[in-house]
């Protein structure tokens, strides 16, 4: 097949989207099993009573980050960080941030929430994400020289700033992270 | 086999489950976790069915592509994982005002999916601005240990504690 490289590129072959579906499946499988495909939840986050999003997202960045690194430094994985900006990073944090707690779920768990049935991320969210979007696009070629590029730090990752052998950040992540989790614990959050 | 009929798992567990898909995710499919591009892809093959194919040609339509890729079946599979998870533990139902929006705003149908149109146009907006969300971001990103990730994680969790507080203190008081 002449194009098959080409197919491959645009991450749209056949195999490929096959390979999406069952991440997807078992992703949301695990969202609706913690509990995150809920509103309540969620909100109960932001307004600190629930801290069940906070401890799934430091557990899996710890175990993701382990095993990430280590298969990075067997050479089997290369790394995909995204490419950031002050006025990306800060203000695009900052817009999705209030979003989230308007709308009270996530673009991940929103898909998690529809098919738990929920009818307010159905038909009010997931059309109001898409047309966000799509105002996104029309006005990024406006954004991009302006307010996207300033402050930019590229695809910069903690080891490559602090010019050490990534364990050395790895490790006290890990540390750091654990020890968040256990005061919330303790604390009774 | 009982556990996966049960209604909630351990935070940890999940988050560990998480962690260790996201390993085969980069292994086998040399992506990262992450849900927004998808909506930015339906967003142009919505805009492509009133423009025309023009909309191709858009700067940022040309990064991504309104085609259905690995993560957009991504999304769509969360739907159906979600629902596979809520049918077996009895967890399913129809549902179109949350308890905790309705203590505070009651339940009126039309107001909570008005705001909800709302949140989302923030969120995707938001999502696109940031390049990425709870998931690309919050964990793909953290983990592997990005400052673009962890700026935007903490900045995600900054406005919302905010907007949840003004929407739930100040408003709803």
């Amino acid at each position: 097949m002449a194009d098959t490289k080409n197919v491959h590129q645009n991450k749209t072959g056949s195999t490929t989207l096959l390979a999406g579906l069952l991440f997807g499946i078992i992703f949301g499988f695990l969202l609706q099993k913690g509990g995150v495909t809920k509103y309540d939840v969620i909100i109960g986050q932001l307004l600190l009573t629930d801290f069940t999003v906070v401890k799934i997202m430091l557990s899996a960045v710890v175990t993701g980050m382990l095993g990430i690194y280590f298969m990075k430094t067997m050479g089997w994985v290369t790394l995909y960080p995204k490419a950031g900006s002050v006025g990306k990073s800060v203000i695009g944090g900052l817009i999705f941030g209030a979003g989230f707690a308007v709308l009270g779920y996530c673009p991940g768990t929103i898909a998690g929430a529809v098919g738990n049935g929920y009818l307010d991320a159905l038909v009010g969210g997931l059309a109001g994400i898409i047309l966000g979007a799509g105002i996104f696009a029309a006005l990024f070629p406006k954004l991009r020289k302006g307010i996207l590029s300033k402050g930019d730090f590229g695809t910069a990752t903690l080891p490559s700033v602090l010019k050490v052998n990534d364990w050395v950040v790895v490790i006290p992540a890990v540390l750091i992270i654990a020890a968040l989790l256990y005061w919330l614990e303790s604390a009774g959050l | 086999m009982n556990w996966l009929y049960e209604v909630r798992w351990s935070p940890y567990a999940v988050g560990i489950g998480i962690g260790v898909l996201s390993w085969f995710t980069f292994l086998l499919s040399k992506k990262p976790i992450g849900c927004s591009t998808a909506f930015a892809r339906t967003s142009g093959m919505l805009a492509k069915i009133f423009k025309g194919s023009k909309i191709n040609e858009q700067p940022y339509y040309k990064e991504f592509k309104p085609v259905v890729d690995w993560e957009w079946m991504l999304v769509l599979g969360v739907i159906a994982g979600s629902l596979i998870s809520a049918l077996l533990s009895g967890d399913f139902s129809w549902q179109w005002i949350p308890g905790k929006w309705a203590a505070v705003f009651g339940s009126g149908i039309v107001l909570r999916v008005a705001v909800a149109v709302a949140g989302g146009i923030l969120l995707g907006f938001g999502a696109r601005w940031a390049g990425g969300c709870t998931s690309g971001h919050g964990i793909s990103g953290t983990l592997q240990l990005a400052v673009s990730s962890w700026i935007a994680a903490v900045c995600f969790f900054i406005g919302g504690i905010i907007t949840a507080y003004v929407l739930f203190h100040l408003i709803g008081a």
